[in-house]
């Protein structure tokens, strides 16, 4: 970056010629132009037709000036430089688009009524009902995981810095490290050949809790790990050599110090289970009434909501999907925020 | 923090009090009760882990063959999925063409994308930009499959009429990209989505190691003359090499394991068709997700057997990735 802004002004004989600052955005224009011109002349209506047309031409016509006036490796860079542009525009395109849709369609019935109510008497076809049930399963589905997952997991973490050291250490991180790779359908396989195919008990919200933990534990402890090894050593010894035990300088030394980046670190998980569907859809399975009741019966989830929402494929369910999605993208960016919030403002005071 | 373990090594000092995490010794010194518990506390969590993921392998391992011994046709080569037929006849080749070949699509589109973004976050973009862009896809990153899902089913297929038209137009004779005129819900459609989605992934852990290129490197190539290309491809692309092919690989696990985009969007059918661009395929997790709620016991066992491969397939993968990273830390340390 530097070196290009850096680029004296004044033409000295070491030099080789270089092309003016605007040169880029004067080739962009006359490109425009001219794909714009040669798209009407050939009676092309698609947009997507004329900026690809647009874009050979501006890297055709800087490639060609720049060779000529410039020398082949700085026209290189030049086609470099615009491939990358390319790169970021054409993957803004759909970001942005998804971003724009689900505000934009949500927005349409998202209102207190809809955040307050449930499915219960609507039909898929018709306006009306709300997401109160599917907001109340996803709140209770990922609570109970996340009180399963959080001692699990920061124990874990403790065990792997503060005593593993041996082959069991070993074998534990390689697990957890495999334990992220998992898809969240097979975790949801799996808990369902132990607990509905041989433990014979019902779809239920705890059962979907379970699952979750599969994937949340690892994440944790990835996390937790990461921030107890910030903590500097020199904490841990003046606290034993003060005579208190190992554990008590575990629990008031080096869990305080780390402590913002735990949570942290538990909230991206918990943003991260927030919006698995494909367990809850088969350990769960979804209903239109209100359960809240975790451990018997169908319950609902924001995901699973969506999706069957979308499969139900009329157009009030389609916005309902639409408004959901919103709700869920909001919540989980909401937490990713706080989190980010949390880890600087708590951020580990390292050694100095 | 290596330092003062290191110079205490040498001299262990008898006191109860252990010098470092990790101190095996002095754990197995812990003689205060509250020291026993909260060690057999943290092990315990330890171990659980450990039992997990063997209960994983071995549930879906004992489901599988209880319903690969009923299979009347071969598992690996038939194509088609009726469990609770009889006889009972299902094989996985559609799935693992399709799971394969989405998954390659992805991976052709994302990867060159992905790490445009990435050299341009780190070496292309003005300052004031790079950061805000570095956020936001950061943020993209945790947008859950289900949003994608349902983008990808009202909005993305709708708007990809055109390109398969194009496609069939100039390279129908290929014969992969013949279009037939159909809902664009195809393998293609999907590999274009699982792009979408792993490209925020790879672009951060590219990003990252990116960022970690050394100075020296880079202000050496500058010194010497070289323009910003010459840099990156003499620098920073090789130093990143191993951090991108990483990178790629764990955006291939997450595009192998993807469910719900994949099930919203296809059109699945049980057969193999040459084009890409008719509807067809299907792929581990979409099948799993779409079949599960009309199967009897026996089907479900039929899922659970092709979800153990995905299983497998996913942790080799994983697996490699870990191990180029692992290899990559080595290298680093040396030359940092």
């Amino acid at each position: 970056m530097s070196h290009a802004t850096l680029t004296p002004k004044s033409r000295s004989s070491l030099r080789g010629a270089t092309l003016p600052k605007w040169f880029p955005w004067a080739v962009a224009g006359g490109s425009v132009l001219l794909g714009l011109g040669i798209s009407a002349a050939a009676g092309l209506h698609s947009s997507i037709q004329w900026a690809l047309i647009a874009a050979v031409l501006f890297v055709a016509g800087s490639y060609g000036i720049s060779a000529r006036v410039e020398g082949v490796r700085q026209a290189k860079d030049r086609v470099a430089t615009s491939m990358v542009w390319v790169a970021f525009l054409m993957a803004l395109i759909p970001l942005l688009s998804l971003i724009w849709e689900t505000v934009k369609q949500g927005v349409k019935v998202l209102d207190g009524y809809f955040l307050s109510h449930s499915m219960g008497v609507v039909a898929d076809s018709e306006p009306g009902g709300g997401i109160y049930h599917a907001i109340l399963g996803t709140l209770e589905q990922v609570g109970l995981a996340t009180l399963f997952s959080v001692p699990i997991g920061v124990l874990t973490a403790i065990y792997l810095v503060e005593y593993g050291r041996g082959r069991l250490a070993k074998a534990v991180t390689f697990f957890v490290d495999v334990m992220t790779g998992i898809p969240s359908i097979v975790a949801g396989l799996f808990v369902l050949s132990l607990w509905v195919l041989i433990l014979d008990m019902g779809p239920s919200g705890i059962a979907g809790s379970f699952a979750l933990c599969i994937l949340m534990i690892p994440v944790v402890v990835r996390s937790t790990e990461e921030m107890l090894k910030l903590v500097p050593n020199e904490l841990r010894e003046a606290s034993l050599a003060l005579g208190v035990p190992k554990w008590r300088t575990i629990l008031k030394v080096v869990l305080p110090t780390s402590i913002g980046g735990i949570v942290t670190g538990v909230m991206l998980a918990v943003a991260r289970i927030t919006g698995e569907t494909a367990p809850v859809l088969l350990l769960v399975w979804g209903t239109d009434f209100i359960n809240a009741n975790p451990f018997q019966d169908p319950q609902e989830s924001l995901p699973m909501y969506i999706y069957l929402q979308y499969s139900a494929g009329s157009d009030p369910a389609y916005d309902r999907a639409w408004a959901a999605a919103l709700t869920l993208i909001a919540f989980i960016m909401i937490l990713n925020l706080a989190a980010r919030g949390i880890a600087r403002w708590k951020a580990p005071k390292t050694g100095r | 923090m290596d330092i003062t373990t290191d110079t205490q090594k040498p001299t262990p000092s008898p006191a109860p009090g252990p010098t470092g995490p990790g101190d095996q010794r002095a754990a197995r010194g812990a003689t205060r009760p509250g020291d026993r518990i909260f060690l057999g506390l943290s092990r315990g969590s330890g171990i659980l882990v450990l039992v997990i993921m063997a209960a994983i392998a071995a549930f879906l391992t004992y489901r599988a063959i209880l319903a690969i011994s009923k299979d009347e046709a071969n598992f690996f080569t038939t194509f088609e999925w009726n469990p609770s037929g009889v006889p009972a006849e299902f094989g996985i080749a559609v799935l693992a063409f399709g799971t394969i070949v989405s998954s390659i699509i992805a991976m052709v589109i994302a990867v060159p994308i992905a790490v445009g973004i990435a050299l341009f976050i780190t070496h292309y973009a003005p300052r004031r930009l790079g950061g805000p862009i570095a956020y936001v896809i950061d943020l993209l990153a945790a947008v859950p499959s289900i949003v994608y899902g349902l983008w990808g089913a009202l909005v993305l297929v709708p708007h990809l009429n055109g390109l398969y038209g194009w496609l069939d137009q100039y390279l129908g004779w290929t014969g992969i990209l013949e279009w037939n005129g159909g809902a664009p819900r195809s393998l293609f459609t999907v590999g274009i989505l699982l792009a979408i989605m792993i490209l925020p992934i790879i672009t951060n852990v590219s990003r990252e190691v990116f960022r970690q290129v050394p100075r020296m490197h880079e202000e050496a190539a500058l010194a010497l003359g070289a323009t910003r290309w010459e840099v990156i491809r003499m620098s920073v692309i090789p130093f990143g090499r191993s951090g991108v092919i990483s990178a790629s690989m764990l955006g291939l696990g997450r595009a192998l394991g993807e469910t719900m985009a994949v099930a919203m969007v296809l059109s699945p059918t049980f057969d193999i068709s040459p084009s890409l661009l008719d509807p067809g395929g299907g792929t581990f997790a979409q099948n799993i997700a779409s079949k599960f709620n009309e199967a009897t016991v026996m089907g479900q066992d039929a899922l659970i057997a092709s979800g153990l491969v995905l299983f497998v397939i996913t942790l080799a993968v994983n697996g490699a990735a870990r191990m180029i990273i692992a290899r990559r830390k080595e290298y680093s340390g040396a030359n940092a």
